[in-house]
């Protein structure tokens, strides 16, 4: 059997950290013995109470300007047009990290620091509580009266009864046990006692708890590196094949490197959107997206299933979200000799709620010059009082599509890679719109007009066989895949667990004894609460009341009529 | 009321929650009026009277060589139950009655207009700025109505109405939407989990809030009649004397201020499932969950606070009152003025 723990030996509880409020001793004493002293002592600092609160407070402080400040990681964009607004500035915040907070030296240091601290604490603790579980309740104190809940009094004793001071106590003893405490007999001359223990799993929480932050932070920091998230614009009637040449971007994780993505494919086969009709409230609100695909796996049956936002679709362990949607409307262009240089859908990104769309379109062969194409997209055209065009309503219901022509060296050829969705049009010489002396061209689904100098035609394809209506759609899709979610998942159940247990269950201790006096059976009843513990008091008295009923109908205790 | 018809079940709801608005003005006054008066009380005798009846199951002593299991707080149970008084052995306080029963009142046509709102729209009430404040205030005035049942804490009715009144006055002026159809992200089991726990745990929060505002003012008056306990035969007055010890009221605000953090570590869980369902990751520092993991830390760091010796009483109701300004702030601030993925404010 081990030994009782004693109450009255050390001042200071071991399991917690020295100056925990609700430890008697003061603060951390000054180091005194050179190099190992120094370091126990910083070592003590580092995993003390108030360190853990300030830097908690740091952290919550180090995180607010990664919402002030554009961060790369979630708005490039935002970074780009900052650092447009502010060029002075732009630097300097910069380099103290204002657009990565999250991945800055500052706020990394602060949360390492946390997590150092928290692991010295957490160990200690760990060790101590494990001896714990295996200890016997502490001896009775001598005054129970002096402890913050406690109740006293005395009962008959009864007949030929030779012990009912034991009876009194054995009774306390299974009852106790029965609630579930652990127990203890102690005796002394003239006093029998029993001592009891529950709530052990309070502390079992807390750990459990700290251990799983710890466990949320470890699986973010090693699952991302096996993590890859990459994006991809797949027009209706066209097939997205997994490979990593087919992605439009490809972010991978450290330990990934697209060589060996699971082997499918999806073809976008319709894109469906409703509107909100004018007139109703919310007119022209999008809503019930579905970008439905057919899946390829190899070996299997092609599968139809329905990308939907919230409900992305899992593929071999990838998960496909639906992120965006547009037009692509088909243009064909064709040289003097008619012969045909370009036919494509081009996805055309909208611009504003009501799809207005930008499109870029890039022929550096088979015209004169290299010729690019500058597109606005209205699916319900309408006119500003200016006169520009603008879409006054997302769905197609009165389709036209506006050009300008530029003609240059598109720097197509020097290598660098360009997106498809930008021109550079500095160094193009601008062939139609603006203060070229030509109009835009203007097209209506099927019409065709006429490139400036007679360099050709372009002709907008009417699509409406092919999709039934005269404009192809365009989904976004992402593909990503992060096995640190599910262990993140387990960690943060784990820590809302425990942090019920840490909080919620009372811990106790409750004493019972008993004294045998000429006029009865003295019983005194104490109970100790660690940590917050409202109902202490409540469950003294609730025990001593049942206690004593209990003893009084006891066969042998009951006053015999 | 921006063009909404008056008889539509729309209509009928904002009439509902401006009739609620004006009752719970009225609760506010009646509350008012009752710190007032209980300020002027030359004595406390009201509480004193039941005192001892309450606080006969525990015995008081300083608590001895058991260090290593006991706490200061343990030895507090009694006195923190000073306000555990059941409904009938109140002191009768006219005004704090007619202020709990417009509570009430006013309570009912919340209620009726949330859940009008909720059936002319065909789906919870609390999707866009105007629909959370709707259900946040409610569930503020719910919370505070049950825990009436438990604790008398009507001496918080004057700050939480007055909250309220303004919270809710405030979105129906400024937040007001009709009815839309729900946005795709928002169409999800998630709304329905996250968003009302988050708004439970406000509701929690805004009461720890208020009770550790109320400690630091008992503080200083416990430590000015500290400073002055020579003059003990000067009559004293007030309403703080007529209310628990400054321990007493930083216990019972822990109390609610766990449990708050309990849901709101729940809130960011569940929230960091739907993001991951939503927009292909559970965790992108978007604005949002900058603000919410703030508020977690911050809370997280009250708990600490509040065992951290040096820390306990002052200091950690300071940082409750913080965490709770937090809470508002992003509810406000963050949802209408910054950038980021969670814009369903419903307004443009
Ligand atoms: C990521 C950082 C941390 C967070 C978010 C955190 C959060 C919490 C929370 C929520 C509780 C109350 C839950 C419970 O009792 O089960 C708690 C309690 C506690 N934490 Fe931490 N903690 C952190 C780091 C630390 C560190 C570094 C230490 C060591 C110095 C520490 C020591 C304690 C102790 C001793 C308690 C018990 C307090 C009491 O007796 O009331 N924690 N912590």
């Amino acid at each position: 059997m081990s030994p009782p723990r004693s109450d009255t030996d050390s001042a200071v509880d071991p399991l917690r950290p020295p100056d925990h409020a609700d430890t008697d001793r003061a603060d951390i004493v000054a180091p005194s013995l050179g190099l190992v002293g120094w370091m126990r002592w910083a070592w003590r600092q580092l995993t003390s109470m108030r360190t853990a609160l300030v830097l908690l407070l740091f952290l919550a402080i180090a995180a607010v300007p990664g919402s002030l400040f554009p961060q790369r990681s979630a708005d490039p964009n935002g970074v780009i047009q900052w650092e447009r607004n502010n060029p002075d500035v732009f630097p300097l915040a910069d380099a103290v990290g204002l657009f990565d907070v999250y991945s800055s030296p500052w706020f990394s240091a602060i949360y390492l620091l946390l997590f150092a601290s928290l692991i010295g604490c957490v160990i200690p603790r760990a060790k101590h509580h494990y001896t714990a579980l295996r200890a016997q309740p502490p001896r009775t104190p001598a005054r129970l009266a002096r402890l913050p809940a406690y109740q006293e009094t005395t009962l008959p004793v009864v007949g030929g009864n030779t012990d009912a001071m034991g009876l009194a106590v054995d009774l306390a003893e299974r009852q106790m046990r029965r609630a579930g405490y652990r127990v203890h007999r102690y005796e002394g001359a003239g006093w029998a006692s029993v001592s009891a223990e529950r709530g052990y799993v309070r502390e079992t929480g807390n750990l459990v708890f700290h251990v799983a932050l710890v466990g949320v932070l470890t699986s973010v920091a090693v699952g991302t590196g096996f993590a890859y998230t990459g994006q991809r614009v797949v027009v209706e009637g066209t097939t997205f094949v997994n490979a990593l040449s087919d992605y439009s971007s490809f972010n991978p994780g450290r330990f990934v490197d697209g060589t060996v993505l699971a082997p499918y494919s999806l073809t976008l086969d319709d894109f469906q959107v409703s509107y909100r009709l004018p007139g109703a409230p919310g007119a022209g609100q999008a809503g019930d997206f579905s970008a439905d695909v057919t899946v390829r796996t190899p070996g299997d049956d092609d599968r139809a299933e329905s990308v939907l936002v919230n409900y992305p679709i899992t593929v071999d362990g990838d998960r496909v979200y639906l992120l965006g949607n547009g037009y692509a409307p088909t243009l064909s262009i064709r040289n003097s000799d008619g012969e045909l240089v370009y036919s494509e859908s081009q996805p055309f990104l909208p611009q504003d709620s009501a799809m207005t769309s930008l499109g870029i379109i890039k022929i550096p062969d088979g015209l004169p010059e290299q010729v690019g194409l500058v597109g606005f997209f209205y699916p319900t055209q309408g006119v500003l009082p200016s006169g520009a065009f603008t879409s006054i309503y997302p769905d197609v219901a009165n389709p036209v599509l506006t050009l300008n022509v530029f003609s240059g060296d598109l720097g197509i050829d020097d290598g660098i890679p360009r997106s498809v969705y930008t021109l550079d049009v500095g160094g193009l010489t601008q062939l139609t719109g603006a203060d070229s002396g030509l109009d835009s061209l203007e097209l209506t689904p099927g019409g065709t007009a006429d490139l400036p100098n007679g360099w050709g035609t372009i002709t907008w394809e009417d699509d409406t066989e092919q999709v039934g209506e005269p404009v192809k759609r365009f989904a976004s899709l992402q593909i990503q895949r992060d096995p640190s979610g599910v262990w993140v998942l387990v960690f943060s159940i784990l820590a809302l667990l425990g942090l019920f247990a840490g909080l919620f269950v009372p811990r106790r201790r409750l004493w019972v004894k008993a004294r045998l006096m000429p006029d009865g059976v003295h019983v005194e009843y104490a109970g100790l609460a660690r940590g917050e513990d409202p109902a202490l008091s409540r469950a003294v008295s609730d025990f001593a009341s049942r206690h004593s009923t209990a003893y009084t109908d006891l066969p042998n205790a009951a006053p015999r009529p | 009321m921006p063009g909404t018809d008056p008889l539509s079940l729309d209509g009928i709801s904002l009439l509902l929650v401006w009739t609620a608005i004006a009752t719970y003005s009225l609760a506010f006054i009646a509350f008012t009026i009752d710190l007032a008066q209980r300020a002027s009380r030359a004595d406390t005798a009201h509480l004193q009277e039941h005192l001892p009846a309450l606080v006969a199951v525990g015995t008081n002593a300083p608590h001895s060589g058991v260090a290593d299991f006991a706490n200061t707080a343990a030895a507090k149970p009694a006195v923190i139950d000073a306000l555990r008084v059941p409904p009938r052995l109140r002191p009768r306080l006219l005004w704090a009655r007619i202020g709990t029963a417009l509570t009430v009142l006013g309570f009912l046509f919340h209620a009726a207009g949330t859940v009008s709102r909720g059936i002319a729209a065909e789906r919870v009430p609390w999707a866009n700025m105007y629909e959370f404040a709707l259900t946040g205030t409610l569930l503020i005035v719910a919370v505070f109505l049950l825990v009436l049942r438990l604790y008398d804490l009507r001496f918080l009715g004057a700050f939480l109405l007055g909250m309220v009144v303004l919270l809710l006055g405030g979105a129906a002026v400024a937040f007001y939407v009709e009815v839309v159809p729900l946005m795709d992200p928002l169409k999800s089991i998630w709304l329905v989990i996250h968003v009302f726990v988050a708004s439970l745990a406000t509701a929690l929060f805004a009461i720890a809030c208020g009770i550790s505002v109320t400690q630091l003012l008992q503080a200083r008056r416990e430590t000015r009649d500290l400073a002055t306990s020579d003059d003990a035969d000067i009559p004293r007055s007030g309403l703080l004397r007529a209310l628990p010890s400054s321990d007493a009221l930083e216990s019972l605000s822990y109390r609610f201020a766990i449990v708050g953090f309990m849901f709101w570590t729940f809130t960011l869980i569940a929230g960091a499932i739907w993001a991951n369902d939503s927009w292909g990751r559970y965790w992108g520092f978007d604005t949002k969950e900058v603000w919410t993991f703030v508020i977690w830390v911050l809370y997280a760091g009250y708990i600490h606070a509040r065992a951290t010796r040096g820390w306990r009483g002052k200091r950690s109701a300071w940082l409750s009152i913080i965490g709770f300004m937090t809470v508002l702030f992003n509810f406000t601030i963050v949802n209408i003025f910054f950038k980021g993925l969670h814009s369903y404010s419903g307004l443009s």
